[in-house]
């Protein structure tokens, strides 16, 4: 009885230590000069990069969180603790500036998105313009969500300027996010679709696909904000972050990854 | 308060799904569940985890699985596009089969624990008086099985109603077709139309809340069977 009751004390130190262990381990990071940067998720690929980069010349941490840009302002909104929000979008950006929620002055176009036509099959590209959307040797036509997504709503101005639009109504599928279009083109669920002309870039090599680039005088500029957020109102390294971000060397590494510059 | 956008198209389709899946369920469960309850066969554990499998997966990896599966290159989509034009993704159709899948433990494991409380005894008993296999199964177990039968039905109709991530996956938001409640909410939310995604969510919450109601009281007032 006595040796089991040893044996139990013995494991009740070992359970309290490693709760103890991991309670300590959240500990660091909740102390050092941590960055928290919220990001629309197509700029996922491109802000890790710059993350490095940025971290080489500072001490500080620079911990990224990806979401769509509408779920990040609801976070934000209900209190999330990120101090600097890269969206997918001016409307965001603009609201919460309006709101108080972001600091006034701080926003700042930091990307503007391109769209580009894709697919996987040659055939559809024996055109190389909108004239594809013409021919009936396809079943889906895909685009990210017009109401949620900036890159919907350009596919859809494009659609609609072109008069594609009602002619291909039932042969549109949406994706939640640009994302989630790519991925139904990869995985050949759609055959054609808009894209981020971004995503295309970052998976050169990779991907068997024609594609062409949509004229950006067809749509609305898809303008992607950052913005300081209040609770880093004076927050030195996000002002130096969004200053690094805004800068002419960091401003070419965003063209490389297919986006435009606001002139 | 603007409810003027908020169309009903979404509630029907939810329903029509979660209906149409549980009538499959239902049909394909019992003999699942009947076999489970009284095999011997070394391979019932094999199939019991197997179809335990959807209440811990999370739905992206059943949603990434069926994308593959159901879409023009995939085992079950390639022949069905070679059939009728169009693979299964992004239809009605390929929601039912998703569904099916997703809620099959919600129908077959009540049936099960129902039919192992029954026993096999009824049905000897059924058939020493001469009644064939068939007849004693449907004026024997059937009605001594309505417990299981409405906690079944009950649970895989709710727990379709409440699907989400699958449908996101392989559904592409199509307006009658694949958008339902789970997803418009999702949208609402997204654009930020609180005033509409409340009006959906507490919907989806009563109703979901009454038939929970509804069957646990009305299977206070069932009898159970042990055998």
């Amino acid at each position: 009885m006595v040796a089991r009751m040893t044996l139990f004390k013995k494991n009740l130190g070992i359970v309290a230590g490693l709760l103890l262990t991991f309670l300590l381990l959240q500990i660091p990071g909740a102390l050092a000069d941590e960055l928290r940067v919220a990001v629309a998720s197509n700029f996922l690929l491109p802000i890790k990069e710059l993350s490095r980069e940025f971290e080489k010349n500072t001490t500080n941490k620079v911990v990224v969180i990806s979401a769509s840009t509408g779920k990040l302002y609801a976070q934000i909104k209900q209190g999330a603790p990120f101090d600097v929000l890269l969206a997918a979008d001016s409307l965001r950006p603009e609201l919460l500036e309006k709101e108080g929620i972001g600091a006034p002055g701080s926003r700042f176009t930091y990307a503007v998105g391109r769209l580009a036509l894709w697919s996987a099959n040659i055939k559809l590209f024996l055109k190389n313009d909108l004239q594809v959307l013409n021919q009936k040797n396809f079943r889906y036509l895909a685009i990210a969500n017009p109401k949620t997504a900036p890159y919907g709503k350009a596919a859809e101005q494009v659609l609609r300027k072109k008069g594609f639009w009602n002619q291909l109504q039932t042969r549109l599928v949406r994706g939640e996010n640009i994302s989630q279009t790519f991925q139904f083109l990869v995985t050949g669920n759609a055959d054609i679709g808009f894209i981020a002309l971004s995503q295309l870039m970052r998976n050169q090599g990779q991907l068997k696909g024609y594609s062409w680039k949509v004229p950006s005088e067809w749509h609305d500029p898809i303008r992607q904000q950052a913005i300081l957020l209040k609770r880093a109102k004076t927050n030195k390294v996000a002002k130096e972050f969004l200053n690094f971000i805004k800068s002419n060397r960091v401003q070419k590494i965003i063209e490389s990854y297919g986006y435009s510059l606001e002139r | 308060m603007d409810i003027g956008t908020l169309d009903s198209g979404p509630i029907w389709l939810t329903l029509q799904l979660a209906s149409v899946t549980v009538i499959i369920l239902l049909a394909i469960g019992t003999p699942m569940a009947w076999w489970l309850a009284h095999t011997r066969s070394k391979m019932r554990v094999g199939i019991e985890a197997l179809v335990a499998l959807p209440l811990v997966l999370p739905p992206t990896v059943l949603g990434f699985y069926l994308l593959i599966l159901l879409g023009p290159n995939g085992w079950i989509g390639g022949p069905v596009k070679a059939l009728t034009g169009s693979p299964l993704s992004f239809t009605f159709t390929g929601l039912v089969f998703a569904s099916t899948l997703y809620s099959l433990p919600f129908v077959v494991q009540p049936l099960q624990s129902n039919f192992e409380s029954i026993g096999i005894t009824p049905m000897e008993t059924a058939a020493s008086l001469g009644a064939s296999r068939w007849d004693a199964f449907f004026s024997v177990i059937l009605p001594l099985s309505r417990r299981g039968y409405l906690t079944a039905t009950v649970l895989g109709f709710a727990h379709t109603l409440g699907e989400f991530g699958v449908v996101l996956m392989v559904g592409g938001n199509i307006p009658g077709k694949t958008k339902v409640i789970s997803i418009e909410i999702y949208d609402r939310v997204e654009i930020l139309e609180y005033t509409q995604a409340h009006i959906l969510s507490v919907g989806l919450l009563l109703f979901s809340f009454i038939i929970l109601l509804t069957v646990y009281s009305i299977n206070k007032k069932l009898p159970v069977h042990v055998s």
